[in-house]
């Protein structure tokens, strides 16, 4: 994951404010947070920046794929041993009987379920990460022994 | 909901979809059970000396060479129902040959214990609800049987484990190097040397009595004051340690004697390998290594069949459902290039490559019905969910019985 310093140098660093960001530097920080879009600036469409744009594009590629909270599964890590499933504690919650206990999820409303022997993640707005009442939870990259789980 | 085949899991809470007899999609069956499930990468044909030929011409050439054997054996059986299993049984009491499976070299000393009674032992279920500490031996469940700790072991919740892993259970690894399995008990792994685990079963014994152990004595403290206080534990005892202690396997009898509260399940790799154990243990008292002779049973280190290839004692091997070809040391496998191979098999595997005769058989678990024996004892039911052109292994042996 690139950090913020990274993004900036390929910016236009006039702080011009188009984006609604006061300076290059926010928008740098608000489209590693994936609250703004590179599009977003538009200066940087412009032909002569095309390459900076491109670059900046590869820098973002790996969190591409990123749920709203941040979340990526690394597919090809995954071997669907189903330890997030049973382990996050809103499948828990949502699932008493089903995912709380080991067994096959029961319903949708859980975030982990296995389909093809990978975890497919959905609900993320339940995720505790998510929303105005956050917390930093660990509880599904903890249990995963390949590091098939990442917040970016 | 289908049984998943993949280990000795044998997880019932499988979905598929299937369209055009052929299966697209599956739900909560880990990579390795999706795989199975899927099938084969190359399909078997059946073939006499790697020539396509009719199955029927097959089955016929099979016989042939089963008939004209002297002395006879047959392998495999790790992935085959109780039904194809007991077949086999009937098959080599009739040829008066040689019976072996895959447990010879890896679980088989430990579950004839079990069948024996020398030690105590639970169902998984059992595990969900009560299990406090956990020891995975020589085992890295995460890798050969995926969803153990989250089906079973360590992740659930259970009726006397509510407040789950986090605070309910406690899981320990002892093995030779830091596993996917080791990777999550954090802070309770312990690294022994290689064959090392006799030497840390007497110290562990040591600490367990009040004496100093003469290796490690800290953390054998430690590790026995942790296994001391457990309401219900558990060694998942895996091929890492009941291969390490193969020759003395009555050392894990005797520290299952010190730790009363504490219960050791063989982690079976094969679907059914357990089964064969079972079924031949109750038809013969046996668990592997034997041979037939005109109704009388021999049980014998030389029907295994490391020692059968070694020692040139066989002169034909029906091979079903396994890959010895892919799991023996290579300098038995050359002994098979001398006598006539059979393999009855749904996939195209080493073994198969060096046969004779090929016999393609159905998937158990998606394309044929039948029973397994889960690792902790209890019997699945494997079904049927959709067709295939060839018949399960249960027919074949079936077939094979009926003619010789
Ligand atoms: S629009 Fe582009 S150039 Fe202008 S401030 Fe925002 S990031 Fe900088
Ligand atoms: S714990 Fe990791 S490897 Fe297991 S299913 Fe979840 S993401 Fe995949
Ligand atoms: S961070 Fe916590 S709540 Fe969010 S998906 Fe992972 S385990 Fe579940
Ligand atoms: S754990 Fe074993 S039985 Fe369960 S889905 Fe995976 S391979 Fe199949």
């Amino acid at each position: 994951m690139p950090s913020v310093m990274e993004l900036y140098q390929f910016l236009p660093k006039t702080n011009c404010k188009k984006c609604g960001e006061s300076t290059c530097m926010a928008f740098a920080v608000a489209i590693l947070s994936r609250k703004k879009k590179i599009s977003e600036c538009p200066p940087i469409l412009e032909t002569s920046f095309k390459k900076q744009k491109d670059k900046l594009e590869s820098l973002l590629l790996p969190t591409a794929g990123a749920e709203e909270t941040g979340m990526m599964v690394h597919h090809e890590l995954c071997t669907g041993c189903g330890n997030c499933v049973v382990a996050c504690p809103v499948d828990v919650a949502n699932d008493p009987k089903g995912a709380a206990v080991g067994c096959a999820p029961t319903n949708e409303k859980v975030i982990f379920k296995v389909v093809d022997g990978k975890v497919l993640a959905s609900n993320i707005k339940e995720c505790r990460r998510f929303g105005k009442n956050r917390v930093l939870c660990y509880a599904c990259i903890d249990p995963c022994p390949t590091g098939a789980i990442e917040f970016v | 909901m289908i049984t998943c085949t993949g280990c000795a899991l044998l997880c019932e809470d499988i979905e598929v979809i299937i369209e055009n007899n052929s299966v697209k999609e599956t739900r909560n069956a880990c990579r390795r059970g999706a795989a199975r499930i899927k099938g084969c990468v190359n399909r078997m044909v059946p073939s006499i000396d790697q020539k396509p030929v009719d199955i029927d011409i097959s089955l016929k050439k099979a016989i042939q060479i089963l008939k004209n054997a002297k002395a006879p054996m047959l392998f495999g059986f790790g992935n085959s129902t109780n039904e194809a299993q007991k077949k086999a049984i009937q098959l080599a009491k009739k040829i008066n040959a040689a019976l072996d499976d895959t447990s010879s070299f890896c679980q088989g000393h430990l579950i004839e214990k079990v069948l024996h009674n020398k030690f105590r032992t639970c169902s998984l279920d059992e595990i969900r609800n009560k299990a406090d500490v956990l020891v995975y031996w020589g085992s890295d469940a995460q890798d050969s049987q995926p969803r153990h700790l989250s089906r079973f072991s360590y992740f659930p919740r259970g009726e006397l484990r509510q407040r789950g892993y986090e605070e309910d259970r406690l899981a320990i690894a002892i093995d030779v190097r830091e596993s996917n399995t080791a990777k999550i008990c954090k802070g309770h792994f312990y690294r022994i040397p290689l064959k090392g685990d006799r030497e840390f079963i007497l110290a562990l014994m040591d600490a367990l009595s009040g004496k100093v152990p003469t290796y490690d004595p800290k953390k054998m403290l430690e590790l026995a004051a942790i296994l001391k206080k457990a309401e219900f534990g558990v060694i998942f005892a895996g091929i890492g340690l009941t291969y390490s202690i193969k020759d003395d396997i009555d050392i894990l009898v005797a520290l299952s004697d010190k730790l009363p509260n504490f219960h050791i399940m063989p982690m079976v790799g094969h679907y059914n390998m357990r089964g064969f154990n079972e079924n031949l243990f109750n038809e013969t008292g046996f668990v592997n290594r034997v041979k037939f002779s005109e109704g009388k049973t021999i049980h014998d280190d030389k029907y295994s069949i490391v020692e059968a290839l070694k020692e040139n004692t066989v002169d034909a091997l029906l091979v079903v459902g396994s890959d010895p070809v892919s799991s023996l040391p290579r300098s038995i496998i050359s002994h098979l290039a001398s006598i006539p191979v059979i393999c009855i098999d749904p996939c195209v595997t080493m073994t198969s490559k060096i046969a004779i005769v090929n016999i393609p058989c159905a998937v158990s678990g998606i394309e044929s019905s039948g029973t397994a024996i889960r690792m902790d004892g209890k019997v699945v039911e494997l079904k049927k969910a959709m067709a295939s052109n060839y018949p399960d292994d249960e027919n074949v042996l079936k077939r094979l019985l009926e003619v010789i």
